[in-house]
């Protein structure tokens, strides 16, 4: 009976709760921290486009070279534009007042951007980009409408053009001018940045599952041992 | 080492305290499921206290760098992701376990006599609980902190006269600031957290006094052998300690698992605003406490004009059970003059203020428990149908408000109601569980209890 009534609340609540958020459904995306290959290539996309404007002012360089295998020449040769010590935070030179006047609002910081919005939003706002000549910077989102950030990424995608969208809600694209990447290359660099932001939302999660498997095993055991110990004891007492 | 204790014996009750509340403390032998919850809440405080100060070394009160020591406990100190988690997801068990803790005295009778201190302690516990938990949301001065506090803060405004002056005491300011978060901070991790251990103390010293009640809800100190212990007790240390100890475990696989795997608990224990720093120009879509306190923000989104009606019904009620229930004359006029004057109030003061008073009434009500309920038996199992309907509906209409509390409330619509219809019929039914309980507990047709307890 319980379960019945559960069930019949779940099922009443669920559509009308989804209907709420009137948004473009979101791209599924995998992402799998224990991929380093993908990690380091989302990383490097992620200094190269994305810290320009984007902070991630609560991540430090030599931490993510550590994390994620890269090594510190790399990082002083290849990565570290706005900063000169190992162990600095990543930020941006940009000053918040210019930032302000170029784009309308300060780009926000993205260290944990993927905690605060899924990472199927990150990727799918990623791959929606779309040529508007209406927007003052010429680009437009249809996951973010009007967004303040133009295409960074168009060099790569290439520029398209939104034609609609399907039954499902899903935005329908036209490419007009091809990027330097394939759509797929485009759509596996951007499941490596969004992965590398999963990671950057929360460094600990690499060791996270690691360390709480051994905790459940050991305290798998602990539940064996106290339960026959307190059989053990409560052998004298009688149940009458 | 018997020298020693005696050394120790002759200058400190070691051994006599030792004794009276584990090793001859004699608890009943048929505790059941329900009878983990407290020493597991003791558990959870001890957790909360030893994570809180490790987190307090690395934490900064300060509106400017507060969020920013938060993330970088969770990154750059040593194990400090593991200590926050476990501090942040406490928070929630804690909440799990009192109120499990609580519904095992509903059930079993435990408020009733000679027991009510016990109780009246324990409720007090858990409002001084609600107001270390609301202060501890606002530190991480995430968006939803910072919002939650100003929402709740801004509730003292709705007293009549002094109420905004009141709320900007509280903030130390005329909106959340850093002021704020420096005074919660203090009463945080200094003041409540010494009121709170006090107040468990004399919980458990209460409870040593009269004895625990039982799943049966029978004295088992009437039936005591010819040493003067009870026939149906047993000495606390060693069965129970052993028998709790498996209970811990079984709670740290499931609080860890949390902890370790689904910290974030589909954003109800971390929620996703709170990722954000606080930032008083950009309010959330939805500003919605933590779980744990839902139910009472629903009460208090409950109270519209519409439901002004039955709250004066309610009012009334309340009076004429009032009267049913007492012959006393001066009880009578007691009664009925406060029920007049809450009747003028309620056409007088705004729907909003009577929100507030019904969210407090909400718990309130838990502290009368041990003079409303009127029954000759304590245990549901002795108890009719009039008593387990009522107690089914009081969780039903808690849940429900719960639910409602954590969305919007043009958002969600269940069956055919809206959101704030269904929180107005549970925020009326959770008060027909109080207020008629002089009635139905009495008229419940009650089985006999047995002379010793039983085990189910």
């Amino acid at each position: 009976m319980k379960k019945l009534i559960l069930i019949l609340i779940l099922a009443a609540v669920s559509p009308s709760s989804l209907a709420a958020e009137a948004t473009e459904p979101l791209d599924p995306v995998y992402t799998n921290l224990g991929n380093k290959a993908s990690l380091q290539r989302g990383a490097k996309l992620f200094v190269n486009y994305c810290l320009s404007c984007h902070s991630a002012a609560y991540m430090r360089y030599n931490r993510m070279g550590r994390d994620l295998g890269i090594s510190q020449g790399n990082i002083d040769e290849h990565m570290m534009f706005a900063a000169d010590k190992p162990g600095a935070l990543m930020t941006v030179s940009m000053p918040e007042v210019k930032a302000k006047q170029w784009f309308g609002t300060a780009p926000p910081d993205l260290s944990l951007i993927t905690r605060v919005r899924k990472p199927e939003w990150v990727y799918s706002y990623l791959r929606r980009f779309y040529f508007d000549a209406e927007s003052p910077h010429g680009w437009n989102n249809s996951l973010f409408e009007n967004v303040a950030m133009p295409h960074v990424l168009y060099e790569l995608q290439g520029v398209q053009r939104l034609t609609g969208h399907d039954e499902h809600g899903y935005p329908r694209f036209e490419m007009q001018a091809p990027g330097t990447m394939t759509p797929e290359e485009y759509d596996e660099a951007m499941q490596d940045l969004t992965n590398f932001l999963v990671y950057l939302g929360e460094p600990a999660k690499l060791e996270r599952y690691k360390i709480g498997t051994i905790v459940m095993l050991f305290l798998a055991g602990l539940l064996v041992l106290s339960y026959f110990l307190k059989k053990e004891y409560w052998r004298d007492i009688h149940y009458s | 080492m018997s020298k020693f204790l005696e050394w120790v014996d002759r200058r400190f009750p070691l051994t006599k305290t030792w004794n009276e509340h584990l090793a001859e403390y004699y608890a009943p032998k048929n505790f059941n499921f329900w009878y983990y919850f407290g020493s597991l809440a003791m558990l959870v405080l001890v957790i909360q206290i030893v994570t809180g100060i490790f987190l307090t070394m690395h934490y900064n009160p300060d509106a400017e760098t507060a969020f920013a020591s938060v993330e970088y406990i969770m990154r750059d100190v040593p194990w400090g992701w593991l200590i926050r988690y476990l501090h942040a997801i406490g928070g929630s068990a804690f909440f799990v376990v009192v109120y499990l803790h609580m519904f095992r005295g509903l059930l079993y009778g435990s408020h009733r006599e000679p027991r009510e201190l016990v109780w009246l302690l324990g409720c007090v516990i858990f409002v001084v609980l609600m107001a270390e938990s609301f202060m501890g949301y606002l530190l991480p001065w995430g968006n939803m902190s910072f919002w939650g506090a100003q929402v709740i803060i801004s509730l003292f405004g709705a007293i009549p006269f002094v109420g905004e002056g009141l709320a900007e005491w509280v903030r130390g300011d005329f909106v959340v600031s850093d002021a704020t978060l420096k005074r919660f901070f203090a009463f945080h991790v200094a003041a409540v957290p010494l009121i709170l251990a006090g107040l468990v103390y004399l919980h458990i010293v209460a409870l040593h006094r009269v004895g625990s009640n039982n799943p049966d809800g029978i004295e088992i100190k009437k039936n005591k052998d010819a040493d003067g212990v009870p026939k149906d007790g047993i000495p606390f240390h060693p069965y129970y300690s052993v028998k709790d100890l498996v209970g811990v475990v079984v709670f740290l696989i499931i609080y860890l698992a949390i902890v370790f795997f689904l910290p974030e608990f589909f954003g109800l224990f971390l929620e996703k605003d709170n990722f954000l720093p606080a930032d008083p120009l950009q309010t959330p879509a939805d500003i919605v406490p933590l779980w744990y306190f839902t139910p009472y923000y629903s009460i208090l989104r409950a109270t519209t004009e519409s439901l002004m009606w039955f709250v004066r019904g309610l009012i009334v009620l309340s009076v004429v059970v009032a009267f049913v229930r007492t012959s006393k004359p001066t009880a009578k006029g007691i009664a009925a003059l406060v029920g007049a004057g809450f009747f003028i109030g309620a056409f007088i003061f705004t729907p909003k203020f009577w929100g507030v008073v019904l969210m407090g009434f909400s718990i309130v009500a838990l502290f009368l428990l041990p003079w409303l309920d009127q029954s000759p038996v304590r245990s549901i199992r002795y108890r009719g149908w009039m008593y387990k309907t009522a107690l089914a509906v009081f969780v039903f209409s808690f849940v429900i408000l719960g639910y409602m509390g954590m969305h919007n409330p043009d958002h969600v619509s269940l069956f055919i109601f809206k959101n704030v219809v269904w929180a107005q019929i549970c925020t009326i039914t959770y008060a027909l569980f109080f207020i008629l309980m002089p009635l139905y507990s009495v008229w419940d047709r009650t089985k006999p209890e047995p002379e010793r307890v039983n085990f189910k």
